[in-house]
């Protein structure tokens, strides 16, 4: 940012000027705090994952790499985020395709019953966890369903739908119709405008919603710890062990996940980015 | 240009296509996701409404419950977990005023203040989300904690009393709750203010209005939408969780969520956690609708 | 992805009482017209007045309540828009952000089926210069750029008819001169019909070779040019092509070529031929250019007070307020220097009777004068 300095008042003492700046850049100030605090949970995740602290990684006990280099080596940790990517992926697909699905209908087509619809969107996300969770173990308990991760994938693919929608929403409703229609004045039929024009343009907001699902479900306790059954995902696996100590190579993990993630998203856009400007 | 002319008003052809083509398209689009909101979201409400009513028969196995709609469980419930309800929904409260009061310069900053910065600094926002919220929950329990930096640096000052504490305070149950959510606050802010034209502030300060008056009277009220989404994406979860309280807190900060789950699963009591998990819903509804009513935006799916 | 179906009908445009009807108004009020082959036909009118609704009815993108639209001797009038020899450039132009320069102009050509769409894509991207430019993303390219690939999207499938949806809107004045001269050019090197709807009247004069004036839904006046701004019909054309002065007046007598016209106790003479009217009250009018200040033309009016004089370069613009108080717009060549006549100077007006015109007199004077050229 450029600071243009006007015409100074004749020899502004230092504190003065400190104070200007001080004030002109307070909310540059505030906003770097705010990233801070922020940050501080994960430096402090990823600096414990190198603590050399055996089971409970509760006190600074020396560096050590050996969690990084062995990061299933606590037992269940491994295990536990197998079954989290393995429902986040499942989850995410399904809950993609059939968001995606009801945006398009909400997005292009006039139908009777929109505004039950909308509700039936709103209201998921208008609900706590807990009652999300509750209720849907009260629906399993009345059919002697027993919850396992079936159960977790239905619940998980439940809450991502509307999570979905509005952001595929949110896409298609920025698209000019005027491109549809000069694919089908380009001789192109309701199928392939779709294939060729609708869908690349909606894509980016598919994705964000994917990636969005994904760390939803991921990321879940409460909804997964009501529906779970035996089965242990890798937030359960942290609260559980909460009490005893949670092993260093969940940091390992947890730090893993934030650097992946991150990777994913910069190299999305500097290649969104570049594909613009190609 | 004798060729051209405007045709005479012949007999032609009445082709009336007055009647709007309704498609079936939209309800095939429609139907798979839509019975899995059914079957995965308002049947179980139901079933939970049901549940709430329900009473275990005399000598029955623990978790056998009989629908007896017995509506005085609701009273019960509520009576006996009053404390907890208030204070979820004053804790979901405070939370959401301190996320609101440090997510707005942020997301004013990276929508106005930061150039090229700007979608870089949008991920550092959302990237906490991806160690896992428990992880960054027990984070905090540690650096709060006891033995902690933060305690340590507390006592070494001279007016701090020894017996200083952070953990299992109502304080670090509302801090742990306004970290938590405050991606989802920041998120909206910030669609909202980088939609205002930067130009219609600068057209503010043009008319005469300074730095604060532009604030209040221009900005402020574009970022209405953001600011409603935003104080209901923390305020509902917020409301609902349990993991704060239980890590953060102590058996005085037990909120709503903590009751709920230890009802479910440590007591079995079935139609004492529907109840309860009832009322919640209700209460959040009535207070969604109530406050989307007053700030006049309707737009939020 | 081949799309046999797209009908190969060749031939004159036909729309034979053509009604589209919107829930509360009608945009396009039973409207025919017939555009020939090849020619350069331009829909001109204010905004809302059904020319863009009757362009998008020809596309296949919006259904005609009632009527008919045909080309040649085939019947188009429900068929779907990829199934008509017809391609539109878009306002805004609606380039695929997605896909390359070549790919958007390569995109008909494929879905029709066509195997190698190099030669024809390099050979319309040369048509329209811009040959260079065929790896760029749309985004990556000027306004005036942008604007040519949509043309050359659209021409390279050969329809037999292009429409054009106020394609130099968005374009600088500048910008926008220079691509009417160049699509002019396109235009007679394909040979394809163009049908060019615009609010700009100059536009409509430069490049086509008739105009339809539409105004509610229905067409007011239909000719060329020429024939339009000398010889008007009606008051609205007469105000919205170019500017007019129109006057009220009744006619003492029709005989011989000339008929005797009483304007505000003056008479002045108007060619029979050039008279819309049967009737007694008539409006007369003279174009600004064909007024006459303190010369003796055969029509003449007296003395007047100049009330405003815009010098404009080539010429100077005078308001000139007659004896019975209506101002009249007045231009003066400025081939002698600019002129000495100032505000508040007394003149006289005259005119010849040939330059006059006389339309029906019940009409609104301002008819197609208070709209806004501009406006979309």
């Amino acid at each position: 940012m450029k600071t243009t300095t006007l015409a100074p008042a004749p020899m502004p003492t230092l504190s003065h000027r400190a104070s200007r700046w001080f004030a002109r850049n307070l909310i540059r100030i505030y906003a770097a705090l705010a990233f801070i605090y922020l940050f501080i949970p994960v430096a402090y995740t990823f600096a414990f994952s190198f603590n050399d602290a055996g089971k409970s990684n509760l006190i600074w006990k020396g560096f050590t790499l050996d969690n990084w280099k062995n990061p299933c080596g606590a037992p269940e940790v491994c295990s536990a985020l197998g079954n989290s990517l393995k429902i986040g992926l499942i989850s995410t697909i399904l809950a993609t395709i059939l968001g995606t699905m009801i945006a398009f209908a909400l997005g292009r087509y006039r139908f009777k019953g929109r505004s039950v619809i909308n509700l039936l969107i709103f209201l998921p996300m208008a609900t706590p966890e807990v009652v999300l969770g509750a209720s849907l173990l009260a629906m399993f308990l009345n059919f002697r369903i027993n919850p396992g991760m079936t159960t977790i994938i239905i619940a998980h693919v439940m809450f991502c739908i509307s999570f979905v929608v509005v952001t595929v929403k949110a896409r298609i409703a920025s698209l000019d119709p005027r491109l549809e229609q000069a694919a089908m004045d380009l001789y192109a039929n309701e199928r392939e405008t779709f294939r060729y024009i609708t869908l690349p343009l909606v894509m980016p907001g598919i994705a964000g919603a994917a990636l969005l699902s994904f760390s939803l479900s991921f990321d879940d306790f409460i909804i997964t710890n009501f529906n779970s059954g035996t089965v242990a995902t890798f937030p359960k696996f942290v609260y559980v062990s909460a009490a005893r100590g949670i092993p260093a190579q969940a940091n390992v993990i947890g730090s893993s996940m934030f650097f992946i993630a991150l990777f994913i998203v910069v190299a999305g856009q500097i290649i969104g980015r570049r594909r613009k400007a190609r | 240009m004798a060729f051209l002319h405007a045709t005479a008003h012949a007999s032609a052809p009445a082709i009336d296509n007055a009647a709007k083509k309704r498609s079936l398209t939209p309800y095939f689009l429609l139907l798979p996701g839509m019975v899995w909101l059914i079957g995965f979201f308002v049947l179980p409400i139901a079933t939970l409404a049901s549940t709430s009513t329900m009473t275990r028969p005399d000598g029955a196995a623990v978790g056998t419950y009989v629908q007896s709609l017995r509506f005085q469980n609701y009273l019960d419930a509520f009576s006996a977990n009053k404390d907890q309800f208030f204070r979820s929904f004053i804790y979901a409260g405070i939370a959401t005023l301190l996320a609101l009061a440090i997510a707005y310069p942020l997301a004013y900053m990276i929508a106005f203040k930061a150039g090229k910065m700007r979608s870089f600094l949008l991920v550092l926002v959302v990237a906490p989300f991806f160690t896992s919220f428990l992880l960054r929950t027990i984070a905090w329990t540690q650096i709060l904690g006891d033995e902690g930096p933060v305690v340590s640096f507390l006592k070494a000052l001279p007016f701090f009393s020894n017996d200083i504490r952070l953990t299992s305070t109502p304080f670090a149950v509302v801090s742990g709750l306004t970290y938590n959510f405050l991606p989802f606050m920041t998120l909206p802010l910030y669609a909202s203010l980088e939609r205002i034209d930067p130009r219609t502030l600068e057209a503010a300060g043009d008319l005469y209005a300074n730095g604060l008056t532009t604030f209040r009277r221009v900005t402020v009220p574009l970022s209405m939408p953001g600011v409603v989404a935003g104080t209901l994406l923390t305020f509902i979860p917020a409301a609902g969780d349990y993991v704060n309280a239980y890590l953060l807190g102590n058996p005085n900060t037990r909120m709503i969520g903590n009751v709920i789950d230890s009802r479910f699963f440590a007591i079995v009591d079935y139609p004492t956690a529907a109840a309860l998990s009832f009322t919640l819903m209700a209460a959040i509804l009535i207070l969604v609708t109530l406050y989307i009513r007053k700030s006049g935006t309707d737009e939020l799916v | 992805m081949s799309n046999p179906k797209v009908s190969d009908s060749r031939g004159d445009l036909h729309l034979n009482r053509l009604t589209k009807r919107f829930a509360d108004f009608i945009a396009v009020d039973d409207l025919s017209l017939t555009v020939p082959r090849g020619s350069f036909f331009a829909l001109l009118g204010p905004s809302g007045c059904g020319k863009t609704t009757t362009l998008r009815m020809i596309a296949g993108l919006e259904e005609p309540t009632q009527g008919m639209i045909s080309i040649g001797d085939t019947d188009i009038t429900t068929a779907k828009p990829y199934r008509r020899p017809v391609n539109t450039v878009f306002q805004n132009y609606a380039l695929f952000p997605h896909l390359t320069i070549f790919e958007n102009i390569a995109f008909g050509l494929r879905r029709r089926g066509v195997k190698d769409v190099k030669k024809d894509v390099d050979n319309v991207l040369e048509l329209v210069e811009l040959g260079h430019l065929a790896e760029r993303k749309p985004n990556q390219l000027s306004g005036g750029q942008q604007q040519r690939i949509a043309v050359a999207r659209a021409i390279v499938n050969k329809p037999e008819v292009l429409l054009l949806d106020e394609p130099l809107g968005a374009l600088d004045l500048k910008l926008r001169r220079q691509m009417q001269i160049e699509l002019k050019r396109i235009q007679m090197e394909v040979g394809i019909t163009f049908i060019h709807v615009t609010h700009d009247q100059e536009e409509a004069m430069t490049m086509a070779d008739t105009i339809a004036v539409m105004n509610q839904g229905k067409i007011e006046q239909m000719g060329s040019p020429a024939e339009l701004y000398e010889s008007p019909k009606t008051a609205f054309v007469a105000n919205f092509l170019g500017q007019s002065n129109l006057i009220k007046g009744k006619v003492n007598s029709r005989s011989g070529a000339n008929a005797s016209v009483n304007i505000h106790g003056i008479d002045i003479e108007v060619p029979i031929t050039r008279m819309a009217s049967h009737g007694d009250s008539v409006l007369i009018g003279v174009r600004p250019e064909k007024l006459n200040i303190n010369a003796k033309s055969k029509n003449s009016i007296g003395n007047g007070t100049v009330t405003d004089a815009s010098f404009v370069g080539v010429s100077t613009q005078y308001l000139v307020k007659t004896s019975w108080d209506e101002e009249l717009v007045v231009f003066e060549q400025n081939d002698a220097g600019a002129p000495d006549i100032k505000v508040g100077d007394t003149v006289s007006l005259s005119w010849e009777p040939a330059h006059t015109f006389a339309l029906d007199g019940n009409q609104d004077l301002a008819a197609g004068a208070d709209v806004d050229h501009e406006a979309d």
